[in-house]
């Protein structure tokens, strides 16, 4: 009896001491992906400190690493956003209602739904390409600032539709049949009822989704974003550079001054980036609180 | 919808609402016309989606079809020589192919094994406080723009490897899958953490009242209920380690070698693609048509990844 109760009790303790070896196990797995973003930001910040002067804000980039800014970059930058914002928000909104809202229970509304997940997977560099071929060259947009816009629209549009999709999806349905019952038709339910009540949500998405493409770089590249700008894009059809590909620039260059000059620019962007997601979180803080 | 002009509330009968229509048909002309245009502009929105694939299909087979035209398919595919800026030129894709396999694979071991640990923590051992951390941050992690983790591998891994290996060159496919790993660690995590929490309850307090101990419930109960979703994860995250551009132009390098030593400089389709595109390749050269080419397998093969992890999770889930 006493022998059995002693094996019991130690392969007991023996999974108890797993259960607490790989509980450790994963906590240190997890904590890989927290100190490589420590990492990253400390790396980050104490090489590009040092550059962060008002030269990056108001110069614009040049063959010397001193008094070197990016100014064309984050105009350009702000540029896109501004392109980029109202043209995504109506089409991807648009989508989401359509399929939220409109679309019948067939094959061509799956085959809608199936292609916008697909496309969500498709890498940034194949939009790259395909900007290239129809924005640049069939369109004969060449490199220029609106070419880069409706590509990098393309590649943020199945982001958009899916988020709003699943804000549209969280309006409960007692609201669209209060309004039905007013007598309000279809059209006007949607936008005065079902929009205004979800925009909270889907607004979050865009500007998540405006994050994501302010940080791409490869397909930019593609379209051929110069990465020697010395001028401000004035007209929709001017060349341009957007901060990403100025860092890509300076990374590029093999002396170090034009490292640190890389560093200081990624803290600008990731600034921009946090200060967008801010704003996301803010609102998506306030929606909740309304309970809505 | 019903008669024309009416007013035309969808819960009205076709009698009320001609009676009613000699008397709103002006003041409601412009709601109906509204009901009957936005349906249509929706759909509009809706079908740049099928046209934005229907472009990116159509650009990439017209242009490979060109490119094969000068260069054999077979060439293309089984040559092991690519060198398509310095003569003799030569199309070969395998060493692109080969690269690229390189750093997904390296990527994959570091981001699978610690994206799953992640989700399981986060999932069955995490308290609610720290889950609440924890999550934000790897969210975070997520949304880093790939050219600063390019950044982060040319400043802090490669100088790292470089120390413990002294023969490791500056560009190396090691630094670059690593950082890549690292980039899609948040992928595995939460697509794996997500596919844990739908594993209901009461399966975890069946095993606890058996006597299990946590682990022995994460790893035997949790885990293989939710294997459909972890390995739709993994897939998901394998496209896109092949799919990643700026890291691996910025760390791995630009020599297209058919090689597997991690400490070497290889060539990746993604970084081919940039590499050409930044020179000043003139539109219908024969280095023009191979972006294209590269392209379209860099498309296919991202493609039947990404159906294949759709697959996956939809016909091997467990449903409870």
């Amino acid at each position: 009896m006493n022998i059995f109760q002693d094996a019991n009790r130690d392969q007991i303790a023996g999974r108890r001491r797993m259960d607490f070896m790989l509980h450790i196990l994963f906590v240190v797995a997890t904590s890989i992906g927290v100190i490589a973003l420590c990492a990253l930001i400390i790396d980050i910040l104490i090489d590009g400190v040092a550059r962060l002067n008002p030269d990056l804000f108001t110069n614009f980039p040049s063959r010397k690493a001193d008094g070197s800014g990016m100014k064309s970059a984050i105009v350009g930058s702000i540029y896109m956003l501004l392109i980029m914002a109202p043209v995504s928000f109506i089409f991807g909104v648009g989508a989401a209602i359509y399929l939220e809202e409109y679309a019948g229970k067939n094959r061509l509304t799956r085959l809608i739904q199936l292609n916008i997940s697909t496309l969500a997977g498709v890498p940034s560099i194949v939009y790259g390409i395909l900007g290239l071929a129809i924005f640049v060259r069939l369109l004969s947009l060449d490199r220029s600032l609106i070419a880069g816009a409706l590509t990098m629209t393309l590649l943020v549009l199945p982001i958009i539709i899916v988020s709003a999709q699943e804000a549209i999806r969280a309006v409960p349905k007692s609201r669209r049949d209060a309004s039905f019952a007013l007598g309000a038709t279809k059209w006007q339910t949607v936008s005065r009822s079902v929009l205004p009540s979800s925009m909270p949500g889907i607004l979050t998405g865009v500007i998540l989704a405006m994050s994501r493409a302010i940080g791409e770089t490869a397909p930019l590249v593609m379209i051929g974003a110069l990465t020697y700008v010395a001028f401000l894009p004035s007209s929709l059809k001017d060349s341009f550079t957007v901060i990403p590909i100025q860092v890509y620039n300076w990374l590029s260059k093999s002396k170090v001054e034009f490292h640190e000059l890389a560093a200081s620019g990624i803290i600008v962007l990731l600034a921009l980036l946090l200060l967008m997601n801010l704003s996301a979180i803010l609102l998506r803080n306030k929606y909740q609180k309304k309970g809505l | 919808m019903q008669g024309g002009q009416g007013l035309q509330t969808s819960q009205s009968t076709p009698e009320t609402s001609s009676a009613l229509k000699g008397k709103y048909v002006f003041k409601n002309s412009k709601v109906s016309i509204m009901n009957k245009i936005m349906p249509v502009l929706l759909f509009l929105c809706a079908s740049v989606s099928i046209l934005t694939t229907l472009g990116i299909v159509y650009t990439l087979v017209s242009e490979t079809i060109n490119f094969f035209k000068t260069i054999p398919v077979f060439d293309f595919l089984f040559g092991t020589k690519w060198s398509p800026l310095i003569p003799p030129k030569s199309f070969g894709i395998l060493p692109l192919l080969s690269g690229t396999l390189l750093i997904t694979v390296i990527a994959c071991l570091v981001a699978i094994p610690i994206g799953l640990a992640s989700a399981i923590y986060l999932s069955e051992y995490a308290p609610a406080k720290v889950r609440k951390v924890i999550k934000p941050i790897l969210e975070v992690l997520a949304g880093v723009p790939t050219i600063v983790y390019g950044y982060f591998a040319l400043s802090i891994v490669t100088p790292v490897i470089q120390w413990i290996f002294p023969s490791a060159g500056i560009f190396n496919a090691l630094s670059a899958g690593i950082v890549v790993g690292i980039m899609i660690i948040p992928m595995v995590s939460s697509l794996s953490e997500d596919a844990m929490s739908a594993v209901p309850r009461s399966l975890r307090d069946g095993a606890y009242a058996l006597g299990a101990t946590r682990f022995e419930v994460a790893l035997k109960i949790v885990v293989p209920a939710a294997l459909s979703g972890i390995v739709a994860s993994a897939v998901l995250a394998f496209s896109r380690a092949i799919g990643e551009t700026m890291i691996v132009t910025l760390a791995a390098g630009s020599t297209p070698n058919m090689t597997f030593n991690p400490l070497d400089s290889i060539q990746t389709m993604t970084a081919y693609i940039v590499q050409v595109s930044l020179g000043d390749t003139p539109h219908g050269s024969i280095e023009y048509g191979s972006i294209f080419a590269v392209g379209m397998t860099l498309f296919v093969i991202t493609f039947l990844l990404n159906i294949l992890a759709q697959y996956v999770a939809r016909r091997f889930r467990e449903e409870y």
